[in-house]
């Protein structure tokens, strides 16, 4: 990187410390910050649309509709949530080929499931056997997004659901007085209001995402965690021009600084979020502002 | 093999009792159960041992953060702030190769490069601050009264912590405490999917489950299994939890008294 790097032997500490974080490799670490910010942009709004979908379905009147709401909702309650990212990932990539294949191979006569094997016919694999190296990273890091999607959309689904039935349900009986029909309602009277309950819920989960991140590294991602492990091994002279003990922990520590660093400013940002939106509310965080203020 | 001698084969298999070999082919479902429901041993052992030690620090932590004393406060703080704000995910990698170069100039710490004490070392203290953010927010919602009333009956220091804050404290954080400890149970599944190696195919229930769905390439028989069994967990936790939070409100007539109410799970 630096024009001193070329014979890192001989430099002193801190050229040898300032060529050693900026090789190529570490440029990767680096890059997969980038990643990281990338899923939590990429799955928030997602995860947001799945749980408005399962909230509203939640509470629909039509008994089977509330029922896969209810279930979506209960279903990640009990069950660790890393269980669901394993098992979506191969359940979501086993769906995708199974539909491929029906639509790619109609004549294909073998059973799919051949003892311990998961058979498709070549044309329908995903992605294809001969697809490019970035085309196979892509479609792993699109399958997390969406299995990260499911999850915390189960999450936030619960958090708006609860928010729903917060809103004083005075408020739904003079919309229905005023004879608003139930479509109108909920979209005029119920979802504008209900955002100030779901707030303190939803900033939570906010921070949960955050510190479900890491578990990017189970999916197959090359995420913080792969290359903290990767670069922070112990090198031989043999195979590095910068040997070096084992400094995992570092990274690690590292790693454990970003995060706390990370929750530490989202936190502060949602705090004054918050008490931007209760201002001027009759909530007790409202109150209290207006009595600061006289 | 009849289902019994898979049981007896595999049913202790987790702590290394019984057949040495996981089976390799044809794994009938009463393998999977079997294999899957020892694997839960480890879960029950590294969640109630690390709720039960955890209790006591997480007391004296949010006594700590709620003291005047910036001496007692300000440690208190840090433990609950690095404890909550980082995934413990990462608190199990940093903690695992922590205690491996530890482990050359110090060789006690060899012990904590195994999961079952390394990884519960983790466990305790991480429940021990979310543990410690609860019991000092049910600390700060005390209702005054009721220590102005202690104070009026000349308790005072240790009887009046023990005789009025202290159940205080317990009842109004319970149901929260109830939420945690089922998070908890369920954040045991990361402690062999992240640093802490699995000696000789020793695992977790998620270790077996994830065995299975790689043997099989069919995630849509042991993650089911895997479920069946931490919903019924979580029903016990809930259970027992639920006598304790009777316990602890008895002496309240009946429309007050706290229900438990259960919020989503929570990854940390």
């Amino acid at each position: 990187m630096f024009f001193f790097c070329t014979d890192p032997s001989t430099l002193p500490d801190w050229q040898w410390m300032a060529c050693y974080l900026t090789t190529t490799k570490h440029m990767s670490l680096y890059w997969s910050v980038f990643t990281v910010l990338f899923l939590l942009a990429v799955t928030a709004p997602a995860a947001l649309a799945f749980g408005f979908a399962g909230a509203a379905a939640a509470r629909s009147k039509f008994a089977p509709l509330a029922w896969l709401g209810k279930g979506y909702i209960a279903i990640v309650r009990g069950v660790p949530d890393i269980a669901f990212f394993l098992f979506f990932v191969i359940a979501l990539d086993q769906g995708i080929e199974y539909l491929r294949h029906r639509a790619l191979c109609p004549d294909w006569s073998e059973p799919i499931r051949q003892g311990n094997d998961f058979v498709v016919c070549q044309a329908a694999k995903m992605p294809l056997g001969n697809a490019p190296q970035w085309v196979h990273e892509g479609y792993g890091f699109t399958l997390a997004v969406v299995t990260f999607a499911i999850v915390f959309g189960a999450f936030a689904a619960n958090v708006l659901y609860g928010a729903m039935r917060a809103v004083p349900h005075a408020q739904l009986e003079t919309a229905a007085a005023y004879g608003l029909s139930t479509r109108q309602t909920f979209w005029r009277v119920l979802v504008p209001q209900m955002w100030v309950y779901a707030l303190p819920g939803l900033s939570n989960l906010w921070m949960v995402l955050i510190k479900a991140t890491p578990l990017l590294f189970l999916l197959g991602v090359e995420d913080l965690v792969y290359w903290a492990r990767e670069l922070g091994g112990i090198k031989t002279p043999r195979f590095t021009d910068y040997p070096h003990g084992d400094w995992r922990m570092w990274y690690f520590l590292a790693l454990l600084v970003f995060y706390l660093l990370f929750t530490r400013a989202s936190e502060v940002a949602l705090d004054r979020l918050m008490s931007r939106l209760s201002h001027g509310q009759a909530t007790t965080a409202g109150e209290a502002q207006r009595k600061a203020a006289a | 093999m009849s289902c019994l001698d898979t049981i007896q084969a595999y049913g202790l298999r987790a702590i290394g009792i019984g057949e040495r070999r996981l089976p390799r082919d044809e794994f009938t479902l009463c393998e999977q159960f079997t294999l899957i429901g020892s694997g839960m041993m480890w879960n029950i052992y590294f969640g109630l041992l690390a709720l039960c030690a955890g209790f006591f620090l997480a007391t004296a932590v949010a006594l700590g953060k709620a003291a005047p004393n910036p001496w007692l406060r300000k440690p208190s703080e840090w433990f609950i702030f690095v404890f909550r704000g980082s995934p413990l995910f990462i608190q199990f990698f940093f903690a695992y190769f922590f205690f491996l170069q530890l482990k050359d100039p110090l060789p006690v710490f060899d012990v904590f490069t195994a999961a079952w004490a390394g990884a519960l070392v983790v466990l305790f203290f991480n429940t021990s601050a979310y543990t410690g953010e609860i019991f000092y927010g049910a600390l700060q919602s005390i209702p005054k009264g009721e220590v102005e009333a202690a104070d009026a009956y000349g308790l005072s220091g240790w009887s009046r912590f023990r005789r009025v804050i202290w159940p205080t404290m317990l009842r109004l954080a319970w149901p929260a405490y109830t939420n945690e400890a089922i998070f908890l149970f369920q954040s045991t599944t990361l402690v062999f999917f992240s640093a802490f190696p699995v000696r000789g195919q020793r695992g977790d229930a998620l270790y077996y489950a994830n065995y299975f769905a790689d043997k099989t390439f069919n995630p849509f028989i042991p993650y089911p299994i895997l479920a069946f069994y931490f919903v019924l967990l979580t029903l016990v936790v809930v259970g027992l939890f639920g006598l304790v939070n009777r316990r602890l409100n008895r002496h309240l007539p009946q429309a007050s008294r706290a229900r438990l109410k259960l919020r989503p799970n929570v990854i940390r």
